[in-house]
């Protein structure tokens, strides 16, 4: 799971730009939109993109994405719950 | 077309890794590619808009243009009536090949959202409004090459029918890493510095 998170974060700075942060700026916990990251509706159509493409996982329902995306911590969990590769 | 002279109030040219403002180099770089060049005069100018290193080329080259010419005489507080007027020869082509080899292997079929929203050159404007906060008008035209004279009358009637305070305009184009962008404010009033120039002569300095 450490080394998952450790992924993401790294996907998640490569991917959306995040030019001026690094892997340890990004604590597990950190809302990844609002008041964290600050990422945009963009970002989150991107996360989706990232799910499909890295771990074959569609998701049907952009809905879920929300709980899905708050964190570092719930994409690790949820991705680990439901990767296809 | 008659050409109604414009008010030229500030200018700027972004070509060959340089940046020259009204006429004297701002920046310079090695030779490099753009994305390295953009980035360098991002941080040499401490710009602080992270949302910079999302955007594509031709945004980055329009924003770079726009953020020097602007920030100086845009107002957080009062509303900035000052118009957009921008042209280019290649459109969004960059981007829009990018995101077409992006989608061209259905085996490996996953299209950027993030690469899409720049498919359209007028993006680039949404960028500088959003940047500015500027509600006003704005287009952005597609010319076989630089058509000072158009840009020239299309900002003097925004200005005369009041429809803008001021207008910047001009020439932001982008492909296959090569850019040039040269960009004015135009007022109604007149500047010495400028009076014997026009938006031709600046261009081809």
């Amino acid at each position: 799971m450490e080394a998952l998170k450790e992924e993401l974060k790294n996907k998640i700075i490569t991917t959306l730009n995040l030019e001026d942060i690094a892997v340890e700026d990004i604590a597990d916990n950190d809302p990844l939109f609002g008041d964290g990251l600050g990422l945009d509706s963009i970002d989150a159509l991107e996360l989706i993109v990232i799910l499909d493409k890295d771990y074959g996982i569609k998701l049907v329902d952009p809905k879920e994405g929300k709980s899905i995306f708050q964190s570092i911590e719930t994409m690790a969990s949820y991705i680990s719950a439901n990767r296809t590769k | 077309m008659t050409q109604n002279k414009p008010n030229i109030q500030s200018y700027i040219k972004i070509e060959n890794n340089e940046i020259v403002l009204n006429g004297t180099s701002a920046f310079k770089t090695e030779p490099t590619d753009f994305a390295d060049f953009a980035k360098q005069a991002y941080r040499n100018f401490e710009m602080q808009y992270p949302k910079f290193f999302k955007m594509d080329a031709l945004s980055k080259l329009a924003f770079l243009g726009s953020e020097l010419l602007l920030s100086p005489i845009t107002s957080t507080e009062d509303e900035n009536n000052i118009a957009l007027v921008l042209a280019n020869k290649s459109s969004s082509l960059d981007t829009d090949v990018k995101y077409q080899e992006s989608i061209s292997d259905k085996e490996n079929y996953f299209p950027s959202p993030a690469v899409f929203v720049y498919t359209l050159p007028n993006i680039c404007l949404g960028e500088i409004s959003i940047r500015h906060q500027l509600k006003s008008e704005n287009s952005f035209f597609i010319f076989d090459a630089f058509n000072g004279e158009f840009l020239s009358n299309y900002s003097n009637i925004l200005l005369n029918t009041n429809k803008a305070d001021l207008v910047l305009c001009g020439w932001t184009e982008f492909f296959n890493d090569n850019y040039k962008a040269f960009l004015c404010i135009i007022s109604a009033a007149e500047n010495e510095n400028y009076k014997n120039e026009n938006i031709n002569t600046l261009y081809h300095k």
